[in-house]
């Protein structure tokens, strides 16, 4: 399926909360087929940008294009190509994990086989587990099934690994791998520089609702210095 | 076959390779509907707490009504278990409608469910009409098992079915609105509280259960609001075979204003 390239654009984007800007003129694009992190501060203003790429949250000013849709008002058309995974929830508590997989695969055209992706992501001894008994770390690999049992263009993962144990995190770096392998695009945020350092073709550093940085994790830390250098240098600390 | 079993895919070993590669799109709108009916109907029937509202505590209202009408010798101008069984019916509608409707959906809201299913294929009103499926779905085994229930106990209706079913109808379009609007204005624990408050004031004082004329002075009001005016409806389309239009119109108008309203206040975060 021809994809447009980039496919995500932000320009000049501005978010406001009554008097606290969230986000003040940010621009970021990402490509086609590759893994971009989006690092920053909490209150840098991560989650109000995807949520508006994601059509949660109306542009105040500025223009977000998403595969070439304009999240809120292509919005139906944008949904069935995108996978999201919000940072928590998202679940009826007792809904049981696969019983919750299976229900997200039948609202879309070509799911995945739920029961193969549950497997893969080693949730296969939780599945009949209520969701509000699943663990942290269970609950964001489910997190992750779902934005992707349905086999989207793109997604949006939000701080994919937070809570997981090593051995869920490289399964979960693995599949983050293998969807970019399969032409899928994946957006991610993270407060973990090994993250984006082995995961990501690009990073971009946002501080207080602008990028401040942006590049591969090998051009970032070229003068020798971590990626988490780089962004201790480049942002600011956060009040929360 | 060992249930954990029945999850598993034989083939699929951890690390077997699943085809990733995109292939968008959604279902069909009326499978999605149906997918969404089917999972909440599971889940209502599922939960303890909706369950004893659904079912256990109208069948005791029922039951106990009877009892009490006996022993107290009350006068309901007919067989107190004629009276009684369209009440009941009418107070499971509300107990479906409004008070599961309005905590469950209280708790998707704050569980995140709402935001989730709001990324997903189903549009807005596939959830409202998979809510309305589930809903309906529920009534139907509240009909079948008061209804047994109330034959057993004697229960002999004059009835105008076309009537009752369209009373049910009505009464559960305004009491679903009702729910709603409650569920999306505030908190979920406050949903929770206010949604079985209003069952219990209506289930002892609105005129569901015993006929609004029992109530003396407070009866031409309670006429007037949604939980009366379906006990009422109920009442004339199984105890005497007719259309009580009033009380429809009453019914009518509570959803037009309820669903207006809720359509403007829901909020879904």
């Amino acid at each position: 399926m021809p994809v447009p390239s980039p496919a995500v654009e932000i320009n000049g984007l501005v978010m406001r909360y009554g008097a606290t800007t969230a986000v003040d003129g940010l621009a970021m694009t990402v490509d086609s087929g590759t893994i971009t992190a989006v690092l920053g501060p909490n209150g840098a203003g991560k989650t109000t940008t995807l949520e508006t790429c994601e059509g949660f949250r109306r542009a105040q000013a500025g223009t977000v294009r998403v595969l070439g849709l304009d999240p809120r008002k292509d919005r139906r058309a944008l949904l069935p190509r995108i996978g999201v995974m919000l940072q928590d929830g998202g679940a009826w508590s007792g809904v049981r994990a696969l019983e919750m997989l299976h229900h997200v695969a039948r609202l879309h055209a070509h799911p995945l086989d739920p029961a193969a992706l549950a497997s893969r992501l080693g949730l296969e001894d939780c599945g009949r587990t209520p969701y509000r008994r699943l663990s942290g770390g269970q609950k964001q690999r489910l997190g992750l099934a779902l934005a992707i049992v349905g086999r989207p263009e793109l997604v949006f993962v939000d701080e994919p690994t937070a809570g997981m144990d090593p051995h869920a995190r490289r399964t979960t770096w693995d599949l983050l791998r293998e969807l970019r392998a399969a032409g899928v695009t994946v957006v991610l945020t993270t407060h973990h520089m090994d993250e984006a350092e082995r995961l990501a073709d690009v990073v971009h550093i946002v501080d207080r609702g602008r990028v401040v940085a942006s590049g591969s994790p090998a051009d970032l830390t070229a003068d020798g210095r971590t990626l988490e250098d780089v962004f201790l240098d480049v942002t600011t600390r956060s009040g929360t | 076959m060992s249930p954990d079993q029945r999850w598993r895919d034989p083939h699929a070993a951890p690390g077997a390779r699943l085809d990733l590669s995109p292939a968008p799109g959604a279902a069909p709108f009326g499978l999605q509907v149906l997918a969404q009916t089917r999972m909440e109907t599971r889940l209502l029937l599922r939960n303890g707490e909706q369950l004893l509202l659904a079912i256990v505590i109208p069948v005791l209202a029922l039951v106990g009504g009877v009892a009490a009408a006996g022993r107290l010798d009350l006068d309901l101008g007919d067989q107190p278990v004629d009276v009684l069984t369209p009440g009941v019916l009418a107070l499971a509608g509300l107990s479906t409608a409004f008070t599961s409707l309005a905590i469950a959906t209280g708790f998707e809201r704050r569980y995140g469910l709402l935001k989730r299913l709001g990324a997903s294929p189903l549009p807005r009103h596939g959830l409202l009409l998979g809510k309305i499926g589930a809903i309906l779905l529920v009534e139907l085994v509240q009909v079948v098992v008061l209804g047994t229930v109330g034959f057993a106990l004697g229960w002999q209706p004059d009835a105008d079915v076309p009537a009752a079913l369209l009373a049910l109808v009505l009464g559960t379009a305004a009491f679903g609105s009702l729910g709603l609007l409650l569920a999306g204005a505030v908190r979920a624990e406050a949903t929770l509280a206010i949604a079985n408050l209003v069952y219990l004031l209506l289930l002892t004082g609105g005129g569901v259960v015993f006929p609004t004329e029992e109530y003396g002075a407070l009866g031409p009001v309670l006429e007037w609001l949604p939980s009366g005016a379906l006990g009422e409806a109920m009442r004339a389309a199984l105890t005497h075979g007719s259309v009580d239009g009033r009380s429809m119109l009453v019914l009518l108008a509570w959803a037009a204003v309820a669903a207006l309203l809720t359509s403007r206040t829901f909020r879904w975060e």
